[in-house]
């Protein structure tokens, strides 16, 4: 069953195109990879989906519940995809705590136990319980991206976005945070990943999609991908040489 | 020069500064709570929200305080009893009260705006994620961080505003300076209450001031 469905989506900023036909479908507890040079469109592509980006041509369904119908209750929608972004965005002002509970609460009305409950929950399970009374600014970047992600697990998601959740890393951080995502994948939690991170891709996607100006160039298993890139088409090829040279 | 004169007054002189306070506060809250919503309508994406609030704050941007205050107490009354058909009776206070909050909303508006903005678009977009609605991001997550910044120049412009409350005077409202004035030409020493006044003024502004640059400094680490 398809928990994600893409279909013919295109986007405008003005007169530039900046998504083009864009078709995917992400099935329940599969893991997909989208790559490509910066400004191909895949963080665009990425936020269309739970609608921090509006989309002007095409569908997109998310459980069945179209995201482009103005008649969506899209906070309800967002409340069940949980995303993770570049730039972490842990609510400053907030305590590590609060990061955690705040949404729980006032949007899932859950009493401030359960949302206790289960943000140490997954606190602990990004490994950070330590942290708890902390503020952000106190953390590193890639404790923050953990407690981001632990921020979005609290809210019981059917699905994740990533939107390259390691690109504002130190190298040495990035390690950490694909630890974490790699562990969700094997649980069996559904994800679409905008990353570059390619041994991530290798090791736990089932799927790789590759973008070029606002397309869809390539979208086919792991597997093919990575075993036959004679198949693929010239823009992959010179992208992926690039990445996987050192 | 004879100073020691003042000291019987100075239980009057007393009265006068609590209402100059009382107005000032009252009028801070309101400005910044009104401000608040015209910021929120100017970055609002209806072109008619926006624009109604800006035809608002550069409206009361270009004219002086001193005829919103007095407009307010003239007209208003007189407004409302062509509407109601009976005299109501506002009283000086409540038609400054209104007239500081109308016209310091504008300025609080360009300084909340300023604030909100400075705030990424990343933490709007990390609070829909999560399931907020608008009215939630900002409550919880975008004004308590834009009001923590801004905080220095709102105090500052409050700075101002105590200064400016003296125009009351045009109303007849006996507020710290029109006290000093009145008491100073009973007693036969306007010179010396007026010294004193602007002494009292210069203390409490230029202490408040040097204040908000100390914590300006302070949230700036």
């Amino acid at each position: 069953m398809s928990m994600i469905s893409i279909k013919n989506v295109s986007k405008w900023y003005g007169e530039f195109q900046v998504l083009t036909d864009c078709t995917t479908d992400v099935s329940k507890g599969e893991v997909v990879v989208v790559c490509g040079p910066s400004g191909s469109g895949k963080s665009t592509l990425i936020k269309t989906v739970n609608a921090l980006e509006p989309f002007q041509k095409g569908e997109i369904f998310v459980d069945g519940v179209s995201v482009g119908d103005a008649k969506t209750d899209l906070p309800k929608l967002r409340a069940r995809i949980g995303m993770v972004f570049q730039n972490f965005e842990l609510f400053p002002h907030l305590s590590i705590t609060e990061n955690l509970t705040i949404a729980q609460q006032r949007v899932l009305g859950r009493s401030q136990d359960e949302a206790m409950q289960k943000g140490m929950h997954y606190l602990d399970r990004v490994g950070l319980k330590a942290q708890a009374n902390k503020f952000p600014g106190q953390l590193s970047g890639g404790q923050q991206q953990r407690v981001a992600i632990a921020r979005a697990l609290a809210m019981d998601p059917i699905a994740m976005l990533f939107d390259e959740p390691t690109s504002a890393l130190d190298p040495e951080m990035v390690n950490e945070v694909l630890d974490v995502m790699v562990e969700l994948a094997h649980e069996g939690m559904t994800m679409m990943c905008v990353t570059h991170e390619m041994g991530f891709a290798r090791k736990v996607a089932n799927r790789v999609i590759f973008m070029d100006r606002g397309h869809i160039v390539e979208d086919c298993a792991k597997e093919e991908f990575f075993g036959n890139p004679e198949a693929r088409s010239e823009r992959a090829k010179q992208f992926l040489s690039k990445i996987l040279q050192h | 020069m004879d100073f020691t004169q003042i000291v019987p007054s100075l239980p009057n002189l007393w009265e006068g500064m609590l209402l100059t306070l009382k107005l000032l506060l009252l009028a801070v809250g309101g400005g910044v709570a009104l401000g608040t919503i015209l910021a929120l309508l100017r970055l609002s994406s209806s072109p008619l929200l926006s624009g109604l609030a800006k035809a608002y704050v550069n409206y009361f941007r270009s004219i002086p305080l001193l005829l919103v205050i007095t407009w307010f107490y003239l007209a208003v009354p007189m407004l409302l009893n062509w509407i109601t058909g009976e005299f109501v009776a506002i009283g000086a206070f409540t038609s400054c009260l209104v007239a500081f909050m109308m016209f310091e909303a504008a300025y609080y508006c360009e300084i909340v705006r300023a604030g909100i903005q400075s705030i990424s678009s990343g933490q709007l977009n990390a609070a829909y994620a999560l399931g907020m609605s608008y009215g939630q991001a900002m409550r919880l997550i975008i004004l308590p961080q834009a009001f923590r910044k801004m905080m220095p120049l709102l105090l500052q412009q409050s700075i101002i505003l105590f200064q400016d409350t003296s125009l009351v005077y045009a109303v007849g409202l006996m507020d710290f300076l029109n006290m000093a004035r009145s008491k100073g030409d009973i007693i036969g020493l306007p010179h010396e209450f007026l010294i004193f006044a602007g002494a009292v003024y210069f203390v409490i502004s230029f202490g408040a001031s040097t204040l908000v640059k100390r914590l300006q400094k302070r949230l700036a680490v």
